[in-house]
This record gives C-alpha cells, structure tokens and sequence, in this order.
C-alpha cells in the first residue's frame, strides 16, 4: 500500500475497497472515535465558543506569523534552546542529521510527529545508518511492518489487532498473541531498552507559545516524555504554523485538541518544555527545527491560509465518509483525508497531488468536526477551480501557473454545458436531443460518465415530458 | 399569510422528475401560496462549480440571479441547489455588482421544507401516506443550511405514517455529483453503508434532494429492494 501515489487515487480507492480486513477495521475504528468524540463534547456547553475563539487566535496568529515567530524564537532561546530554520524538508533533515552527526549520536528514538513524516526523516537518517526507533507503539508496528502511517493520530488504524500479531511472530519471534495486552506489554519491554541506551531523541511540536518559548507535545503512552527527557539532546520538528501567541491561549486548545482527536478530555501526558534541563537531569540541548517546507507560501495566500490553522487532531478524518471507506493510504500523501486534501496539494504542488481535492463527496461532515472551524469544503472548492483554471501568480507581475488537471475534453463538455445552459431554447433543444438519444438501445453505453454510474446502479431516465413543458400556470 | 413563490425546479427536476416539482407546487400552493414558474430558469451551475469550472459556472449563475432577482421568494425541492445559491456571493468575490446582486437573490433561495415551516409556519400540509419511512438527511441542506427538524416535523404531520430513525440517516448517500461518476465504487461504497442500517421495518426511503435520491433508488433498484425513494413534496402531496 506504501507505493501508493495521490494521482491514482481512483485505483488506490478500488484496491482498498477490495480488502474487506481493511475496509472492516477502518469502519470499526473509526465510528469508535466519532462516538467518543460526540460523547466528549457532548459534556462542553461552550464547545461552539470554544471553537469560535480558537479560530479567531489561528486566524490573528497567521495574519502575524512574522511577529509571533521572533517573538517564539527569542524567548526559546532566552531559555537556552537552540533555533535553526528550514526553508523545505532537504533544509531541515540536514539540520537534524548534521546535529546527530556532531554529537557522534549512535542511539536515536523519536516519537510521533507528522512533521517528521513529511519531510522524510526517518529515511534521511538512515543514509548514516541512524533511523531512529519509533516509540509511539503505533509507529514502532508501522517501523516494523516497513509501512507509512494511514492515520494523523492513530498511524496503524487500519490493522487489526491479529494482524499485529502475526507482525510480532514475524519479527519478534514471540509466540503468537493477538491479546493487546500481551502485545502491548512486549513492545513496552522493547522500547524501555531502546530509551535507556538512546542518546539523542526526537520530537513534533503541538504548540509554540511565543511568549514564553514553550513547546508542548501531547501523547497518550509517555513515549514522549522520555524520547524529549532520557537522552542528553532532544531535538524537536515544529511546522512555523505551531506558533500561538499567549500561554494563556492553550486553555482553549487544551480543552479542543484531546476530545476532538480521541474524545479524551486531557492527553495522558502534556509535556511543556522551556529551553534544556537547568538541573542537568535531563536533556542537556535543546533545538528547534522550525520548518517552512512551503507554509510562508500558503500564508500569504489569504483565503487559502486557513490550512494552517489545523491543529492535527484527526476529527475530520474520523467523520470522512470517504476516509471511512478507505483509509489514508490510498491517498498516496503523508496527510491523508480532508485535511491531507487541501494541505497535500498546497504543500507538493497540484502537478503531483491535484487530484485530491476531487476525492470528496463535498459533504461537509470535516467542516462540522474541526475545532479550528477550517472550511474544507471551500478550500476543496477553490483548489479544484486551480486545478482547472491553473494557480495565481506567486508574486505581483509573475504569472499564473498553468492548470494541472484540465483534460481538453473535459474542458471543452464544460463549456458546451454552460452554453447550453444560460439559453433556455438551447437547454430545451438539447434536452429534446438527449429525450430521442436515450431512446437506442446502445446510448448508456456510449457516454462514459452514464456506462460508470450504471456499473453499480440503474440509470433514470428523461421524464416523457419535462416540468416546463408540463407547467399550467398558478392555480389562484 | 399567502406568499409569491418563484419555484426554482432545478434542472434535474425540470428534466427527470416533473411529478416532484409538481409536487412541490402542489403543497406550497396548499399551504396557501401563490406559485410562479419561469420557463427561462435552466441549472443553478452547481455541476460546473463543483468540478473547479467557476468560469462556466458564474454564466450560468449570472443568468439564474438575472432571471430571479424580481422574485420575492424562491423556492427549490433541493437542498443542494438551494446551497449553491447561497454560495453566489463567494463565486462572485471579486466582483463587487454582480455580488451585490447575488447576496439579494441568495437571501431570499429557500429549500422547499424550510421554507413550508420556517417562513410560514406551517407542519401540516393536510398530506396522508400509510407507510414507514426513513429519513436522509442529504448533507447540503443538513449542513450548509441546517435543515434537520424541518422535514421530521413535516412528516410527523402526515396521516397513518410512522417516521423509523435511521442510524445512518446523516452520513453522505455518496452521490457529489461528477465524484459518483469519477468513483464509482467508492460512491457505492458510502451508499452501501448508508443502506446498511435499512430493515424490514422501512418501506420508504425520504429526502429533500433529488439527487441523492437518483443514487439511492438507482441502487435499490439494482438490488432489487422492495424498498422505495421519494422525495418529501411526492409524500407531502399525498392524500
């Protein structure tokens, strides 16, 4: 499933429908978190208001993300950490492996972090033999089964629990269990003994407060806290978009986050980290790779912006029905689902990842979720209308990309349509047209987009009279 | 209180289902109000906006806002077309007339069962049908317009039915337009699962769209399920 490629989703989407494993663990897993989700905010009567005020603290933050990074940035390092910026994914992994690299780092743990996973950390490291070992424990069975995280927050949702089994048996060599407690258990074992020997580790970053110079890192398993305490140097991957002005604004966060993600009121651990360890007892550097990999760009694109606003909780992907149905793989991008949707192609281009913003319904479901209230649906919209009509131009004066997506015929049939469509005599002429077509015996089978809707479902048909022709006047 | 009502019939309407539009008048000219029809009103350019055509989208648009912008109220058998009125003003963003003109129209597009309670006040439209129903609530008008509690108290007034809660009743039929067509098995998949909450106990699959309910009947239909899919102005007409 990992060679998967955004511009087959079509394919990808078939090829996990046919999987009935996959398909059955998805629709379980995933109703599992919508419910708690509904429970959890169920108990929040200002949960509206909440979401209002954590999209007006992202909307204020990335109207001055300039400002508010200085602002992060100089107070992390009053505290002693370590700064480095990373215009793009190449940028930030040489930080990291120069960083690892200096320090003769030999054991590297890492836990979860999608921002790791965008730019490809993992592989990078391991050009200098030093992959870090995954501690979130469903990263570690995705390291081991050498796959990619189908999921923000929940990376393995798409295996079931005998599945992970067998994974064990295979390369573990225990006997064989699919008990989450006895597999859990075996991966605790493994993973203390990669902790105490493990000498630089690596972290996300959930939020930037920029007036104290905090990071914070939410997790369920306290992986994260020792991947960012045990060893003498932790580096963490922040995405610029992390930043939020006040400590005080983690109040609204906080409460969002946790029940939209997993339906928890709080995250097991919540570990807040000001510069290194003064006392010594813990880690030694403190370094933050801030990276753009492309966010400056989405920034100053002030409709589009709102992309960033994402806090990675997963609610969307959980209310999906298309995620429901097929899980994050067959979107062939680090993020899958609706927020991979619109981030995907903002991030990699519409050459490579344009047809993603076409793999939804438009039902809104995603809209109704986000606790940073983002308009997926819109967002999906517009970045359709690029796709055809091609990207605005980078700068004043520059020019416009070219559409990625548009097909000459398929241009040409919306044209002919709208045509058609704004004169009623053409509309009636080309509705009589299509009332004596749909009279051969062949006509379903000729027009493509009729012969695919007929693959699963009975065609209708052109009523014998049209309303318009039928329509008598007001009765008064 | 008798209203001028504008009936927007929605092209698939106009072309593929006359009896629901019909329908839809028939009610709203019970319930008192008096029904115009334009013959000059064709699509609302959902289907080109959708698939990223804004350009032939807003020529189509300019002509829906040209032709109902006289109206006082407009109303549609649609949730969906209903939306995408209201999303005029969006697609004509950078373009200051036009989006005066189509905040106008948006402001007064209704969906024909929000309209029926919400503008008029009225849940019992004198309609009888003996028959168990479930209802769909098609995502555009649950959504993008919040109609939920306005079909249900609609057809709680319906003589000798019985409304059966569907535990899908608000996940997507699948249908998105061009994306039904573009994938194909991952559309029927989404409506399998909606189906799947259906038992002997519903006769009657309902909706406020169309063209959902073109997905859904096309697939029970390939079934072969005794179960039918009709829209709410053919139940609310039924006497």
């Amino acid at each position: 499933m990992n060679s998967m490629r955004p511009e087959t989703f079509a394919a990808n989407a078939r090829e996990a429908l046919a999987d009935a494993t996959l398909t059955g663990a998805l629709r379980r897993a995933t109703d599992t978190f919508a419910d708690r989700r509904a429970a959890a905010i169920g108990a929040v009567p200002d949960w509206q208001e909440l979401r209002t005020r954590a999209a007006a603290i992202k909307a204020h933050t990335l109207a001055r993300l300039d400002h508010y990074l200085e602002q992060f940035v100089a107070n992390a390092e009053k505290a002693g950490a370590v700064v480095h910026w990373a215009r793009d994914a190449n940028e930030a992994c040489a930080i990291v492996r120069d960083l690892a690299a200096a320090r003769g780092s030999k054991r590297l743990v890492k836990s979860k972090s999608m921002a790791t996973e965008e730019i490809h950390l993992n592989a990078a490291l391991a050009q200098d033999g030093r992959e870090p070992v995954e501690t979130d424990l469903g990263e570690w069975i995705i390291q081991l089964a050498g796959e990619t995280p189908s999921h923000i927050i929940v990376p393995a949702i798409h295996k079931t629990k005998e599945q992970i089994g067998e994974l064990f048996v295979d390369k573990l060599g225990i006997p064989p269990s699919s008990d989450p407690q006895v597999l859990a258990a075996e991966a605790r074992t493994r993973l203390r003994a990669h902790f105490a020997a493990a000498d630089l580790g690596i972290s996300g970053v959930n939020f930037g407060v920029a007036e104290t110079g905090t990071i914070l890192v939410l997790e369920n398993e306290g992986n994260a806290r020792m991947t960012t305490t045990l060893p003498a140097v932790h580096v963490a991957v922040m995405g610029i978009e992390k930043v939020i002005p006040r400590f005080a604004d983690l109040e609204t966060f906080l409460r969002l986050l946790p029940r939209s993600g997993t339906g928890q009121h709080l995250t097991t651990y919540q570990s807040m980290l000001t510069g290194p360890d003064p006392t010594g007892q813990g880690p030694r550097e403190l370094h933050v790779v801030l990276l753009d990999n492309g966010r400056s760009r989405i920034v100053a694109d002030e409709l589009m912006r709102q992309t960033l606003a994402c806090i990675r909780c997963g609610a969307c992907l959980n209310a999906c029905p298309v995620y429901q149905s097929i899980g994050g793989h067959a979107y062939g991008s680090v993020y899958p689902g609706p927020i991979g949707a619109i981030l995907t192609p903002q991030l990699q281009g519409m050459h490579s990842a344009g047809t993603l913003p076409f793999a939804s319904s438009l039902c809104g479901a995603c809209k109704d979720v986000c606790p940073v209230k983002i308009d997926i649906p819109t967002l999906l919209l517009e970045l359709r209308r690029r796709a055809v009509e091609g990207e605005p131009a980078a700068a004043p004066g520059a020019p416009a990309s070219l559409p990625t997506r548009r097909k000459p015929l398929e241009a040409l049939g919306w044209r002919l349509w709208s045509w058609v469509t704004r004169s009623p005599a053409r509309f009636r002429a080309a509705s009589a047209l299509t009332r004596l077509g749909q009279k051969l015996p062949f006509a379903k089978q000729l027009f493509g987009p009729l012969r695919a809707w007929q693959s699963t479902r009975n065609a209708p048909e052109l009523a014998k009279r049209s309303f318009r022709s039928q329509w008598r006047g007001p009765v008064r | 209180m008798s209203r001028k009502v504008a009936l927007f019939a929605t092209c698939l309407g106009d072309q593929l289902w006359p009896e629901v539009v019909q329908a839809t008048a028939d009610v709203l000219q019970r319930a008192g109000c008096v029904v115009t029809f334009d013959p000059a009103q064709t699509c609302c350019a959902q289907p080109a906006f959708n698939s990223g055509y804004q350009q032939e989208a807003k020529a189509v648009a300019r002509r829906f806002v040209e032709i109902f912008e006289r109206a006082d109220a407009i109303v549609a058998p649609s949730g969906s077309c209903t939306a995408m009125v209201h999303r005029y003003p969006h697609l004509f963003r950078d373009e200051p007339a036009w989006r005066a003109r189509a905040e106008a129209v948006a402001h007064k597009a209704f969906e024909f069962s929000s309209f029926l309670v919400r503008e008029l006040g009225v849940t019992d439209v004198g309609a009888t049908l003996r028959a168990r129903v479930a209802w769909h609530d098609a995502c555009h008008g649950l959504r993008e317009l919040g109609v939920h509690d306005e079909p249900r108290a609609l057809l709680a007034a319906v003589r000798g039915l019985e409304l059966v809660d569907l535990r899908t009743g608000e996940a997507c039929c699948g249908f998105g337009g061009t994306f039904a067509v573009k994938f194909p098995e991952l559309s029927t998949a989404m409506l399998d699962h909606k189906l799947s909450a259906l038992d002997e106990r519903v006769d009657v699959l309902s909706a406020i769209d169309s063209s959902c309910l073109m997905q859904i009947r096309g697939r029970l239909q390939r079934r072969g399920s005794r179960v039918r899919a009709l829209h709410l102005a053919e139940i609310l007409a039924s006497t």
